[in-house]
């Protein structure tokens, strides 16, 4: 069987989303940021809630997600946009709405944003992308990068005792009162794709039932800024960020796992 | 009849913010302020109208709050006082990027740093030069009484989105602490959903419903494209020096000293001018009411008829400088205020004036004269 038989309709078993644009994606090759962009836009696709979808982007690698998304968005200062968000559900609560954020933007410089809507318990989606550093702006530290990682402002490694620890903001939103669900999952294999995929349906679910929050880490790689190829970033990330940032549920319909 | 009643400044802009069909306020409490939001909440105005109240966690959350309300189209506004709005700035400036609409109130208390509680104008420069980064303005509207606390909330809103641009009104805590007989104006009604998506929806972000999608976002990294977007935005102001300025005199006919104040420096001014009046000093009053624009072609005209001008301000001297551009050195401008929450007296600015222009001033004059014509 030749490759240009297997190239037709029939076969065919992953597909760009309908509701992304045709703009090249600013992301390195090997980033999970498409993979994560293409998943939500199914979910909203498939839910039938285009219309009715205000997605929020941040600052970082993602600011441009408005540029992939081929739905109505605005685009937050930095760290600002689960505040963004709450106007955005407290004057419509009809409408589903989402924050798009990385660690830097989430969990540094909008903890207190962060924390503040989780425990209001705002009627919102959270999908947090943490790849451990700083992407956009050239691979600084984040507040999730890794005990000894090598970043451009932690060249010697992470110290600990000097730069803090790093910060597992998913578990701390997780023992607030307004969050519904709360999972951690990846996007670097197809089987760990289609979790993700499962937990943003169930998020949106949450919202249409005026839960709160939902609140998806998305554990993804950085291989430009953490100086791999791809497939070693993927490995590395397994390896390294996995143990310290465990995949699964942590807070499913209001109760902690 | 008109509805009449006895209100602090503060309280009279939060019944307005009911009155004009706002959708929200986000706001976060500071001294001399915390009446407004205290006065939302307790009014119930979800009951009332619909509206949406919210104490954010910081002033930083409560404007990026507005940020994410106007947006999507909603009126929205926020109050803080001058610590407060310097965190806000950074949102205030996202607001002007993105050419959204909305109220910012500051009711302006005595800098820097945290400084002092008691009234003040030392947050002229903030309001009016800027402040948050960027090439941007706000259209700065200053109440003179509780009553124009009340009127200039709907005014505001009618700027901010006939020019989606922020407006700020920048009052102080003289202004908004005194109590004063307010008559409130009529309720308006909300929007409904549907005729805000009729009215904005060409560029709200309410849901991609029947049209292409909308993006909200003061960003854009092509630089002859932000270029074209500042220019933009310049137009805009260029259209309110042009069509929205406002402003008033007192006894200007056959003033030979002018005073010019803003807010409650005005009100002050207007007393030292009347007892100047007595003593037989032809002094008239210029009010800016809005700061920007500002009466720049006015002043410069009565600097022909007049010989010296007093900028009353309770700062340093900050709207002198536009005093100053604005009189083209046509007479001698000088300065007069007390700062750091000191309220001058009628007496202080008559004897001022008396000292730094009327005593002084013709010397000057002439030589200004002199130098004009060689």
């Amino acid at each position: 069987m030749e490759v240009l038989d297997i190239i037709k309709p029939e076969n065919q078993v992953f597909c760009k989303s309908k509701l992304m644009t045709d703009n090249t994606l600013s992301y390195c090759p090997g980033c999970g940021h498409g993979t994560a962009h293409n998943l939500a836009m199914e979910v909203i696709d498939e839910l039938g809630i285009v219309e009715d979808t205000i997605g929020v982007a941040p600052v970082g690698c993602s600011v441009f997600a408005y540029e992939f998304m081929n739905i109505d968005m605005t685009q937050a200062a930095h760290g600002r946009a689960p505040a963004v968000a709450t106007a955005i559900s407290r004057t419509w609560p009809e409408k589903y709405v989402f924050t798009y954020q990385g660690d830097g933007d989430l969990a540094a410089i909008g903890t207190a944003e962060t924390i503040h809507a989780c425990n209001r318990g705002e009627n919102i989606v959270i999908i947090f992308v943490n790849n451990g550093i700083y992407g956009m702006t050239g691979g600084q530290m984040a507040p999730t990068t890794l005990p000894g990682m090598k970043t451009s402002t932690s060249p010697y490694g992470r110290e600990i005792e000097s730069m803090g620890s790093p910060l597992k903001i998913t578990e701390l939103v997780a023992n607030l009162p307004g969050t519904y669900y709360v999972t951690r999952q990846s996007v670097h294999t197809h089987k760990h794709a289609r979790k993700t995929k499962k937990a943003i349906k169930t998020a949106f679910e949450n919202t249409r039932l005026k839960k709160g929050v939902s609140f998806i880490e998305i554990v993804s790689n950085c291989n430009s800024g953490w100086k791999m190829n791809p497939n070693e970033s993927n490995k590395w990330m397994e390896e390294h960020m996995f143990p310290y940032y465990p995949l699964g549920d942590i807070k499913v319909k209001g109760e902690l796992k | 009849m008109p509805e009449l009643k006895l209100m602090k400044g503060n309280e009279a802009l939060a019944e307005a913010i009911i009155r004009a069909g706002a959708d929200a306020y986000f706001g976060y409490p500071i001294t001399p302020q915390s009446e407004i939001i205290e006065y939302l909440m307790t009014e119930r105005p979800e009951e009332r109208t619909g509206m949406v109240v919210l104490q954010a966690e910081s002033e930083v959350a409560a404007i990026n709050m507005v940020y994410g309300a106007a947006s999507t189209g909603k009126k929205v506004i926020t109050s803080s006082s001058s610590p407060g709005i310097s965190l806000k700035l950074e949102g205030v400036s996202y607001l002007a990027g993105a050419e959204l609409p909305a109220v910012i109130v500051n009711v302006v208390r005595g800098g820097p740093g945290l400084g002092t509680i008691q009234p003040s104008q030392a947050d002229y420069y903030q309001a009016v030069k800027g402040g948050g980064h960027g090439d941007y303005k706000l259209y700065v509207l200053a109440p003179s009484s509780a009553q124009e606390m009340s009127d200039f909330v709907q005014d505001a809103f009618e700027i901010a989105f006939k020019y989606r641009n922020p407006v700020m009104i920048l009052s102080d805590g003289l202004i908004g602490q005194m109590m004063e007989k307010v008559e409130l104006r009529e309720q308006l009604p909300r929007l409904t959903n549907q005729e805000l998506i009729k009215r904005y929806g060409d560029w709200a972000t309410t849901g991609k419903k029947g049209r292409e999608r909308n993006i909200v976002t003061s960003l854009d990294l092509l630089s002859e494209r932000m270029e074209a977007r500042v220019r933009r935005l310049m137009k805009k102001y260029e259209r309110m020096e042009n069509e929205d300025l406002r402003y008033e005199t007192f006894n200007c006919d056959d003033a030979e000293y002018l005073l010019v104040a803003y807010g409650s420096s005005a009100r002050i001014a207007q007393k030292a001018m009347q007892l100047g009046r007595e003593k037989g000093l032809k002094i008239g009053l210029l009010r800016p009411i809005t700061l920007f624009p500002f009466p720049k072609k006015q002043i410069n005209a009565l600097a022909d008829q007049i010989s010296g001008i007093l900028s009353v301000e309770l700062n340093t001297g900050q709207m002198i400088d536009d005093v100053r551009l604005a009189a083209e050195h046509k007479v001698p401008v000088e300065h007069f205020g007390r700062t750091g929450g000191v309220i001058h007296t009628p007496e202080e600015i008559l004897e001022a004036l008396e000292q730094k222009i009327i005593k002084n001033g013709s010397i000057r004059y002439n030589k200004t004269r002199e130098s004009s014509i060689l």
